[in-house]
């Protein structure tokens, strides 16, 4: 075998790879969000992309955000969203351009702040993934959360109990048919 | 593992790609959706800094995270009902053209 020029990267494990099929799906879907200039693919791109973003939380041993992210995301908001197209149909048809006057300025704007932040991301010395303690089981991690929501996160609990109640009520105050 | 840059910088991406939606959508279903990103966003740092933090067992960055998904709900929620209530009174939801409140 004849010698390299240059020494090879580390091959990526399997998570590294994981990782990677699941940010670009999550990439993708959410330029269809941003991009495409037909609602119902915006809403659809936004259901892949709530998905991936749940298999971002498994990736990180955080099972129980993963499945309300499926449930409260892609079952509820999504459905929500693609009614509320329904309801108000018709507005985008015959336009030449899904964006306003700002398109411009706001894609400068989200590019030059992407960059920055790449640049900050990259170059900040984070704790290495070496040092990442290694989780208790699933259920232990659950049980622990369903504790802290009677205990020690019980006030904030029940004010987003209130919360909830409060703007589905005046969600509806809005929404009714006068 | 995976390096926790990988995932800021997923999370920095949703971020930018919300934010354009928000502010350069017609539509203002389409700016909701961008603000649904932007909070996607932010919840993946938050559980990705919980991941790599030093006390794992206090679930501070999970917690954190539910608080914000259920915040969104009602957002989302609060958001859609007024958009069908603006529908309703000005057979439109083009952001352009609302704007009443302009001096």
């Amino acid at each position: 075998m004849p010698e390299l020029p240059f020494p090879l990267p580390p091959l990526p494990t399997v998570q590294q790879v994981v990782f990677i099929m699941l940010a670009l799906f999550t990439v993708v879907s959410a330029l269809i969000v941003v991009i495409a200039p037909n609602l119902y693919h915006n809403a659809l791109g936004l259901v892949a992309t709530f998905f991936g973003v749940a298999g971002i939380y498994a990736l990180l041993e955080a099972e129980f955000l993963a499945v309300s992210q499926v449930l409260i995301y892609v079952g509820a908001i999504s459905t929500l969203i693609i009614f509320a197209i329904m309801l108000t149909r018709g507005m985008m048809y015959g336009r030449t351009s899904s964006g306003n006057q700002n398109l411009l300025t706001a894609a400068i704007m989200s590019v030059l702040l992407f960059l920055v932040l790449w640049g900050v991301l990259v170059n900040v010395p984070w704790p290495g993934p070496e040092l990442a303690t290694v989780l208790a089981d699933g259920e232990v991690i659950i049980a622990t959360l369903g504790r802290f929501f009677v205990t020690s996160y019980l006030i904030p609990f029940e004010m987003m109990a209130l919360l909830l109640l409060v703007a589905l009520a005046g969600a509806l105050m809005l929404a009714r048919d006068r | 593992m995976v390096p926790l840059n990988w995932y800021l910088i997923l999370a920095a991406f949703l971020f930018c790609a919300g934010l354009y939606a928000a502010l350069a959508r017609r539509n203002a279903v389409a700016a909701l959706m961008g603000i649904e990103l932007m909070l996607n966003a932010v919840n993946i740092n938050l559980v990705a800094f919980w991941r790599y933090g030093a006390a794992v067992e206090l679930l501070e960055g999970q917690m954190f995270a539910i608080f914000v998904i259920a915040v969104a709900a009602a957002e989302v929620a609060v958001g859609l009902a007024l958009v069908i209530s603006v529908y309703r009174g000005r057979r439109t939801i083009n952001l352009d053209e609302l704007d009443t409140l302009k001096g």
